[in-house]
């Protein structure tokens, strides 16, 4: 039986007239109010914890360590890029007068900011081969929706009027769907050959007056590398459609190969992935897009430009926002500001101290991982989904035969892994190899590290055989065991509420 | 090598094991004519010392003036509390929490700020948060056209007085799916949003009415009139809120006779510094019955095989990586650490304290326009109550002066030329509680000097 390790929820703490008063300003005179309307104020006071500090430090101390993390425990997570994020990302970002700049402060009491903002696009740039970066989008899926959307606005531009297909492979992050809908086009799946490349002649079949373009992981989301890229890109362009490049496999070639120079005509990045910013349980993440020269026009706001020198005749480049008078034919603005500047700050630092030598590297001993991952892994008897294919930063593990054999699913392997001390792989997805862990490892972890990995994997494939009942169970040892999903999509308890007294 | 581990050994050993001759080997499958030639581009790596040493000169560069800024990010006194607590490894290092049984602390943690924000804003439900506040309002419109089953024609009121950024990434992100905004003006002498001004909507099939309180101008609208108008309409009604100032005004669950629909905003106020724009978090709660048109994470109270209660991600057939096209949004990460950030700040403040400080820059405003506006060239635009922003008139225009203040290390405000040219000279400003006495007395001082030369000339 394992421990109970439940932590009350931060309203049990609560005694009446009890606060953290050493946090909290003088209360001006009742007089400060008379202005406010009577008919508009607040009647009832909101149900918030009434806590010392202590008690809040400790419950959400307490709560922490309920947490797998990167810095606790190996998270082989694939998709996620679950890399080591370096501290020194977080104390730049953290310098006071960072934190304390305003984002419509005068960009004349900006300029190392800025500086850095446009370093970090100009760095982007030359990493991925594209000509223009924006950073503002705020996440992945933010950045796929500034693609898809400059993709539009491209053809709209070119009073091309039909174009709203977007193609995506079977085996999709489902975010690019989904993305396709929210601007307004319809997503047309095409599907993936037994080699795990693209279907030429699926893809030449879907095609056509109506494309707008395709969005496309390389790697895919197979953890290959999409041999015929370049025919690929021929055949969209020539059908009048653009490429979309989904950013989240970038630790695999970064420095080796770039999205531009495969034939992308738009990307996004996820700094939180690639560049090691934290994934702060959930976000924040940045997903600053690239295009290529031919959607230059319609980045979205705002950007930053330098002026050198010369033509101001300043004593430095002077950094300033791009606004809409700059760019007119922009897709418009996607945040409330300039975008999640306290995490391009850390993914500044993060390129600053890789340099060009770093990046080469990173793609190298992140497919070095997986490979040797993978390898080890079959030895002990699991089945790679593409053995025939090397293994880019990430690789599939299937577990049909063991769900056949012993009738252990992927899930049952995921939870065991936790009791081991692993956060598990990325489960069921892609969708269509079943019984699927999707496997990354990232360059920052140790061989012996990667060992004591399959040295778990190789125990939990010993107990499928003798002890199956171990993993339909399992976790065992965590805060909780499996929860009722069932129950709380059902019951739905999405608040707490005061028990009546 | 920065971050990797590999020694020489393990390195051999490794590439033993998978029987390649070399790391580059494993790159075989990429063709030759597409590998990088050269990435001289990029600059070369600086040790951590150094690119420390870089990143202090450029913050110091930027200095640390006194401001004044408000429009849609505020500075607060964040409880050091807050950022030593989010920033553990366990918090800041940890994913989206799929895996339950591994993410309890931060399961728990997103079912106690539903909790806060639900009661704080008045309604029932909260999701674990979205981007930013213009996402929010966005995903807000987009969700109303989801949810208003009675209106057929996707067509939002958005009053000119609500943040003009907003309203630029509400057309952004909602264009495209053929959403159509109509804006309504305010009052010039007021600043509000005036029930005359819907009337020209009297008839017309509109499937929301935005409504920000405070609004853009810092004007506190009449929101009772303008929700049960916008209902008897059979609108739904999207509030846009400041959650510090929800400790003293009528939360937007009370508006009118039903409350509103949809309540969004940005959440930075609640324990996010400035940092120029970011990473923030959008909120939103709704009422239970629309809870499975909202986007974003949602997590629920359940219990495990042996009865124990815990938490879990729930109503995941809204979302992305389930529905795929048929999704509520697109997104997947929120804000995950900021909204920790504002669930320790509400715990911290508690009710009393965020009046505290509700109250406290509801009064430093105050005393601010009252110090400025005993200057020959400059009272008050708009005559309605203000929370804790206000826009003031200048008697010439408002860039040069803002740039003296400048000089004297006071962001003044924001100049609303750009964003509202039919005002004329006007400035929008705010002062928190952050602000003293001798902060007031100091922009006066140097606002009174910066008249000065223009008058004289």
């Amino acid at each position: 039986m394992s421990l109970a390790l439940r932590e009350r929820l931060i309203f049990e703490y609560s005694r009446p007239g009890r606060g953290a008063r050493g946090q909290w300003p003088e209360a001006p005179a009742r007089s400060a109010l008379d202005a406010l309307p009577d008919g508009l104020r607040r009647q009832r006071r909101p149900l918030l914890p009434e806590v010392s500090e202590l008690d809040a430090l400790r419950h959400y101390t307490r709560l922490s360590q309920l947490n797998f993390s990167i810095d606790t425990h190996f998270y082989p997570l694939g998709s996620c890029t679950m890399k080591y994020n370096p501290r020194a990302c977080n104390a730049a970002a953290l310098m006071p007068e960072f934190l304390g700049r305003h984002p419509l402060a005068p960009v004349a009491q900006g300029q190392g900011f800025l500086a850095c903002m446009y370093e970090l696009q100009e760095m982007l740039k030359a990493v991925t081969g594209m000509r223009g970066v924006a950073l503002s989008p705020l996440a992945g899926a933010h950045g796929e929706f500034a693609g898809v959307a400059m993709i539009r606005a491209y053809h709209r531009a070119r009073d091309d009027l039909e174009r709203d297909e977007i193609i995506v492979p079977q085996a999709a992050h489902g975010t690019n769907p989904a993305t396709a809908t929210m601007c307004g086009c319809v997503a047309r799946e095409v599907a993936v050959g037994a080699d795990g490349d693209a279907d030429l002649e699926a893809l030449r079949a879907a095609v056509g007056p109506k494309t707008a373009g395709i969005m496309l992981t390389n790697p895919s989301t197979l953890g290959v590398f999409e041999r015929r890229i370049e025919e690929v890109a021929r055949i969209v362009h020539q059908a009048g459609g653009l490429l979309y490049y989904d950013g989240a496999n970038l630790n695999a070639i970064l420095g080796k190969v770039r999205p531009g120079d495969m034939g992308f005509d738009v990307i996004h990045m996820n700094l939180h992935k690639t560049f090691s910013t934290p994934h702060g349980g959930g976000g924040p993440g940045a997903g600053a897009v690239g295009v290529s020269a031919r959607l230059l026009p319609f980045l979205p706001l705002p950007i930053v430009a330098r002026e050198p020198a010369a033509e101001r005749g300043a004593e430095a480049p002077q950094y300033r926002w791009l606004g809409e008078r700059d760019l007119p034919q922009s897709i418009g603005r996607l945040t409330s500001f300039g975008g999640n500047a306290g995490v391009l700050l850390r993914a500044y630092v993060y390129m600053r101290m890789l340099g060009r030598e770093g990046m080469r590297r990173v793609a190298e001993y992140a497919t070095l991982n997986a490979n040797y991952l993978s390898a080890r892994l079959q030895q002990v008897g699991f089945e790679a989904a593409y053995p025939q294919r090397r293994a880019s930063h990430e690789f599939i593990i299937t577990l049909k035969r063991a769900e056949q054999d012993y009738g252990v699913t992927a899930m049952d392997v995921a939870k065991r892994l936790l009791d081991l001390g692993f956060h598990a792989p990325t489960t069921y997805f892609p969708m269509l190899i079943s019984e699927c862990l999707l496997i990354e490892p990232t360059e920052t972890e140790s061989k012996q590290t990667l060992d004591a990995f399959v040295n778990a994997m190789a125990q939990i494939l010993r107990e499928a055989r003798e002890d199956p009942e171990q993993l339909h169970g399992a976790p065992h040892t965590l805060p909780v065991r499996r929860l009722d999903d069932v129950r709380a999509a059902r019951e739905l308890n999405l608040v707490y509420r005061e028990p009546a007294t | 090598m920065p971050f990797i581990p590999h020694t020489d050994d393990d390195e051999r050993e490794m590439l033993a094991a998978i029987g390649a001759p070399s790391i580059e080997a494993l790159f075989d499958e990429i063709p030759p004519a597409l590998r990088v030639q050269s990435l001289d581009e990029l600059p070369t790596g600086l040790s951590e010392f150094e690119v420390l040493q870089l990143m202090a000169a450029r913050a110091r560069a930027d200095g640390r003036p006194l401001c004044f800024l408000g429009a849609g990010a505020y500075e607060h006194h964040i409880p050091a509390a807050v950022w030593s607590t989010i920033t553990r490894g366990e918090f800041y290092s940890a994913y989206t929490p799929y895996q339950a049984e591994a993410s309890q602390g931060t399961l728990q943690s997103i079912y106690e700020y539903q909790s806060m924000m639900a009661s704080l804003t008045g309604m029932q439900v909260s999701n674990a948060s979205l981007y930013d506040g213009a996402t929010a309002v966005a995903e807000g419109c987009l969700m109303a056209v989801r949810a208003n089953r009675r209106s057929k024609s996707a067509r939002i009121l958005l009053p000119r007085s609500l943040h003009p950024h907003y309203r630029a990434v509400a057309l952004t992100m909602a264009l495209n799916q053929g959403l159509i905004f109509d804006t309504v003006p305010y009052a010039r002498d007021c600043g509000h949003l005036d029930l005359d001004a819907l009337t020209a909507h009297d008839g017309q099939d509109f499937t929301a009415l935005v409504i920000q309180q405070p609004n853009f101008f810092g004007v506190i609208e009449e929101v009772d009139a303008l929700t049960d108008w916008a209902h008897a309409r059979e609108a739904l009604v999207i509030a846009v809120v400041n959650p510090i100032s929800l400790a003293l005004l009528k939360p937007p669950g009370e508006w009118g006779a039903k409350g509103a629909d949809i309540v969004v905003g940005e959440g930075q106020p609640l324990g996010c510094p400035l940092s120029s724009g970011g990473p923030y978090f959008g909120f939103m709660t709704t009422r239970m019955q629309h809870v499975r048109q909202m986007p974003g994470r949602i997590v629920g109270a359940t219990v495990d095989v042996d009865g124990r209660p815990g938490f879990s991600l729930t109503l995941q057939a809204r979302e992305q990586h389930i529905r795929r096209a048929k999704a509520t949004s697109n997104i997947c990460t929120n804000q995950g650490l900021l909204m920790m950030a504002g669930t320790l700040y509400l715990a911290l403040m508690g009710a009393e304290g965020l009046e505290r400080v509700a109250a406290a820059s509801m009064a430093r405003t105050a005393e601010l326009v009252a110090a400025l506006t005993v200057l020959p060239g400059v009272r008050r635009m708009f005559a309605r109550p203000t929370f804790h922003e206000a826009v003031l008139a200048l008697d010439r225009p408002v860039a040069p002066v803002l740039a003296a203040l400048a000089q004297r290390g006071i962001q003044g405000g924001l100049d609303l030329a750009d964003f509202y040219p039919e005002l004329g000279p006007a400035l929008l400003l705010c002062a928190t509680e952050t602000k003293n006495g001798a902060d007031i007395a100091a922009y006066a001082s140097a606002l009174t000097e910066a008249l000065r030369p223009a008058r004289a000339a």
